[in-house]
């Protein structure tokens, strides 16, 4: 990959592939951590209670922005694919990205 | 390296997990109003089958769509192809669907850890 | 008479220079070599390399023909970029009266800027882009309508040239060498909408394999370097759409 070559979906493409590798690796840590409510309920009070910190609160943002820029850049790419109109991608492109930081941003807001 | 049947796998899945998300995303904007204990959320989850159903296919889904997108990343990033790409991929998936099903059975069976 | 500005004056050390590295070697090695050119008021990047060529090194090696971006022959990376260079104005692209010339990306290197192309063409025929007619020359000739949607979708790629520029841009070939790429699958869409040609099943067929269309990431560098301004990235799309349904009529029956 080069910068040589960066342009809109280009950026689109290595968002969708950055925030998809982020989401995969963050996926068995959230699933341990569910666990422990059978194997060991004190833990996992424990863990909640860590999760109150403002850091891990930003880094719960950050991984609701993934999620959300991932779901909608991913079906900006299957409307692109199966339905037939593709002339305003850049807009598409853009849009995800925008509803991405709304939804992530009124989480930010509940929690703090 | 995706072929016609990993791709309609990989976009069926991507379907099946778009409402999902938007309810799981739901759900926590108004699970995390005034903090998180284990057993607000285990109240809420534990012994209801729509919560059971609700994340028994998002896990499935997650499973097979994150192992397929790991597949094409390990083959264009790190260059890993043939029967031993295909190991690691479904090797992927199904440690994804055993530790999603453990968190699964614990979040939502009835009576998991109370 | 008008004063001279031909070459033979910039020459003479009248205008400026620029300072061009252009790559030498094979697939096997090399690095890029700096030559200074003579700057002229209007000259194109393959200009600079044959001013090279013809009055610094014969050996340079590299490949074009027509110099008026019909035959699609002198494609090479510009700055990192692929172009046509008989198109491409040395002005558009200086920086800071530099330029970098290598050999098209993507492609095995014969030597200095000449890329075999053999990979390339090989897989515009794995794509199935070798025309099977739908009918004999004793028959009469079914007519073509150029309003008809499935024309124009055919119509829309057929300016293809075989330059080679949107498989040198595409990152998704650079990290899968068994993908197709942009220009194969254009072609094979184009056939798949054309009236005349026979062999739809098999094109189908053939863009649904490990190395198809499936494994297309829509970045879209092919559509955004793309010299005639064709859209393969959407031609990409309608093959995705035409394999989906494929895939799920099979799946009734």
């Amino acid at each position: 990959m080069s910068y040589a070559r960066a342009h809109p979906l280009w950026l689109a493409f290595v968002l969708h592939r950055v925030s998809g590798l982020a989401l995969a690796l963050f996926l068995p840590l959230h699933f341990w951590v569910l666990s422990l409510a059978l194997t060991r309920p004190e833990r996992l009070d424990q863990f909640l209670g860590f999760t109150e910190q403002p850091v891990v609160k930003l880094a719960e943002f950050g991984l609701i922005f993934l999620l959300a820029v991932h779901m909608f850049g991913g079906l900006r790419l299957m409307a692109m694919e199966w339905l037939p109109w593709s002339a305003p991608q850049k807009t598409l492109a853009a849009g995800a990205v925008g509803v991405a930081v709304l939804i992530s941003g009124t989480f930010f807001l509940q929690v703090v | 390296m995706l072929d016609l049947r990993l791709y309609m796998l990989q976009r069926i899945t991507a379907l099946i997990m778009a409402p999902l998300t938007l309810g799981h995303i739901a759900v926590m904007i108004y699970a995390v109003q005034g903090g998180l204990t284990a057993a607000e959320i285990l109240g809420r989850t534990q012994g209801s089958a729509f919560w059971f159903l609700f994340y028994g296919s998002f896990v499935l889904a997650v499973s097979v769509h994150a192992a397929i997108g790991l597949r094409v990343i390990l083959h264009e990033m790190a260059g890993l192809k043939g029967r031993s790409l295909s190991v690691v991929s479904w090797g992927i998936a199904a440690v994804l669907l055993a530790m999603g099903t453990q968190a699964l059975v614990a979040v939502t069976w009835p009576g998991g850890a109370s | 008479m008008e004063p001279v500005t031909s070459q033979e004056s910039a020459l003479d050390g009248q205008g400026g220079t620029l300072e061009v590295s252009v790559w030498r070697g094979t697939s096997q090695g090399g690095g890029y070599q700096r030559f200074e050119v003579p700057a002229l008021e209007n000259q194109t990047i393959l200009d600079v390399v044959s001013w090279i060529q013809q009055y610094v090194d014969a050996t340079l090696t590299y490949r074009f023909a027509c110099r008026v971006g019909m035959c699609g022959s002198c494609a090479m990376m510009v700055n990192g970029q692929p172009r046509w260079t008989c198109r491409t104005h040395v002005k558009k692209v200086l920086k800071a009266g530099k330029v970098q010339i290598g050999p098209l990306r993507n492609l095995p290197v014969i030597k200095d800027l000449a890329a075999d192309m053999d990979p390339f063409f090989d897989k515009w025929v794995a794509a199935g882009g070798a025309h099977a007619p739908s009918a004999t020359r004793d028959d009469p000739i079914p007519p073509v309508d150029p309003e008809d949607a499935i024309r124009v979708e055919a119509s829309a790629g057929i300016e293809c040239i075989n330059c080679s520029i949107c498989y040198a841009a595409c990152d998704t070939v650079a990290g899968n060498p068994d993908y197709l790429g942009p220009a194969a699958l254009q072609r094979a869409w184009t056939l798949l909408n054309d009236a005349k040609h026979d062999a739809r099943d098999q094109i189908l067929d053939a863009v649904s394999g490990a190395g198809g269309c499936h494994n297309c990431h829509s970045m879209g560098s092919c559509t955004t370097f793309c010299p005639n301004d064709l859209d393969p990235m959407s031609a990409i799309a309608g093959l995705k759409r035409e394999t989906t349904r494929a895939f799920f009529r099979k799946g009734r029956r």
